[in-house]
């Protein structure tokens, strides 16, 4: 197969195009974002608002309003309510999120049974790659380039807020506020991520780039250009072989994101498993300096 | 003006009573040392001098005004216990001391040149200049405690609070820390400092607070480590042969 039937030649479909579009902005989107959920400990947060804004999402349909607002509100509903059920009882906290999440996804899986056929719950469940039209794409960068650019503009603080929330309220910010604001990039970050690859790998998107680049390096600054890059790439990759392998796009996605962590995780210079052998070894070999 | 005003503050978590009609004041180039077992209420009490934590009664004061306003103009430096940090954290010693200077800049929290020049002085004032591009984690435990002292320099705090910072740190680096904050106090700061050191209570601090939920003594770090004062904190078992105070 020549470079331009391996390349081009899948772009010359519409929906192709529409597909790379989504895929970039999700992949984007939520690498950065990813970086701080793994460092503050929320992947666990991640997957519990990803699933429990399915019912918001099938109800804003119903009502006729955007996604992104049912979306956010049962993201948040999520957040406190996992917060009540902790604090109130003698829950512990893994618990309460396995509690409030699948509950919310089970009710947003009986809405989308009792609602007329237009959502597919197959394409809710598992993205619909393939079938992201003009208006979704809108919705998509709009809603994706939003939260982007939130979270690069306030990147120091979510940074502060993740290394030492009990400074940042010392010095007079408001380290709720932060958190808040973050959970709320999380949800609306899921809207973006739900039409690529689905409720259910979310949290793959949201995971595996921030856990990926901080084998990789030990700046959070750098976490923040190789999460994404990585994830962009991975998610092209995956696009490409979902369509030459006529797999499962979403799936492709996620598995070639894996794969990359893999690598990472066997080979990264410093903290990958070999990549640690490599360098003992090698210092190893090296002849110690001369005394004196 | 007192540097902190604590006035008659009780703190309960639920049930659990942290803190009984707390009331003691820190006059600002001092030295204060906080003596207590653990669960004594030692956090607690910075905390409340923070402001993370809300009385019950009573009222704290910075500075004569309320914590929140102290706050804001980043009054108070906060030094955390190791347990509280995460050492793995991506973050190098230059972006933990530029974290002082957050609170006073703009939108997105861009460093002016006169806060990289502030954050180069507060290294090179802790002797952390040669460091300041290693990861956190990376320091011994004694360098970590003064990259967080240096935040609170580049801070420009008035009010240092640091809780347990000879922990896990060794007599060499103890000794520099402690040296650090006398000088910091000889400049105007007001130090408060909790500690399990008895031995060198005496080298570090102007005066002492012997905390049990309440305040057992406040005075002289020699007042405070007499064997019946310390047999009050520590139960009756410790100290109270002569001469050996812990």
């Amino acid at each position: 197969m020549s470079p331009h039937e391996l390349l081009v030649v899948p772009m010359g479909y519409g929906f192709m195009v529409r597909a790379l579009a989504a895929t970039v902005t999700a992949a984007a989107v939520c690498a950065v974002l990813s970086c701080w959920l793994v460092l503050i400990g929320w992947s666990l947060m991640g997957d519990a608002v990803s699933h429990a804004v399915l019912p918001g999402v099938v109800l804003a349909y119903v009502v006729g309003v955007p996604f992104a607002l049912g979306a956010a509100v049962f993201g948040f509903l999520a957040v406190a309510l996992i917060g009540v059920v902790r604090d109130t009882s003698r829950v512990k906290e893994d618990a309460a999120i396995g509690i409030v999440f699948s509950t919310l996804f089970a009710l947003g899986l009986v809405l989308i049974s009792v609602t007329p056929s237009q959502v597919d719950l197959h394409h809710v469940v598992f993205g619909n790659l393939l079938g992201v039209d003009r208006a979704d794409l809108v919705q998509i960068t709009a809603i994706g380039g939003a939260a982007l650019l939130v979270l690069l503009l306030k990147r120091r603080d979510f940074t502060l807020y993740a290394f030492d929330p009990v400074h940042a309220h010392a010095i007079g910010l408001n380290p709720r506020l932060i958190g808040a604001a973050l959970l709320g990039l999380l949800a609306l970050t899921c809207v973006v991520a739900l039409q690529v690859v689905g409720v259910v790998l979310v949290v793959a998107m949201l995971i595996i780039p921030g856990s990926t680049a901080h084998l990789l390096t030990d700046r959070l600054g750098r976490m923040l250009v190789i999460a994404p890059a990585l994830s962009v790439c991975a998610s092209v990759v995956g696009l490409y072989l979902s369509y030459h392998l006529n797999t499962a796009s979403g799936g492709m996605v996620v598995l070639v994101q894996g794969a990359v962590f893999l690598l990472a995780y066997l080979f990264g210079p410093r903290h990958g498993v070999l990549g640690r052998r490599v360098a003992a070894i090698r210092s190893a070999r090296t002849p110690p300096p001369p005394a004196g | 003006m007192n540097a902190v005003e604590v006035d008659g503050v009780t703190v309960r978590y639920g049930d659990v009573l942290a803190l009984d009609r707390v009331s003691l004041a820190l006059g600002a180039g001092r030295v204060c040392g906080l003596v207590g077992v653990n669960g004594s209420g030692k956090s607690t009490l910075f905390k409340t001098i923070t402001g993370l934590v809300r009385p019950e009664r009573g009222a704290v004061r910075v500075r004569g005004g309320p914590p929140a306003l102290a706050r804001r103009g980043g009054t108070v430096a906060y030094v955390p216990q190791s347990e509280a940090v995460d050492w793995a954290f991506p973050v190098s010693v230059r972006e933990v001391v530029m974290t002082g200077r957050h609170g006073g800049l703009g939108l997105t929290r861009r460093p002016r040149r006169v806060d990289h020049e502030a954050v180069d002085r507060a290294l090179d004032r802790v002797g952390l200049t040669d460091l300041a591009d290693r990861r956190i984690g990376g320091l011994s435990g004694g360098q970590r405690k003064r990259a967080f002292v240096a935040r609170g320099i580049a801070q420009q705090a008035r009010v240092l609070l640091l809780d347990e910072p000879f922990a896990g740190v060794d007599k060499r680096s103890e000794g520099t820390i402690t040296r650090l904050l006398r000088e910091l106090a000889a400049d105007g700061a007001a130090v408060l400092v909790s500690t399990h050191d008895l031995r060198s209570l005496p080298d570090l601090a102007d005066e002492a607070v012997l905390l049990m939920r309440r305040v057992l003594v406040h005075g002289s770090p020699q007042e405070v480590l007499r064997p019946d004062n310390l047999a009050r904190a520590f139960g009756l078992d410790v100290g109270l042969r002569e001469g050996e105070p812990a």
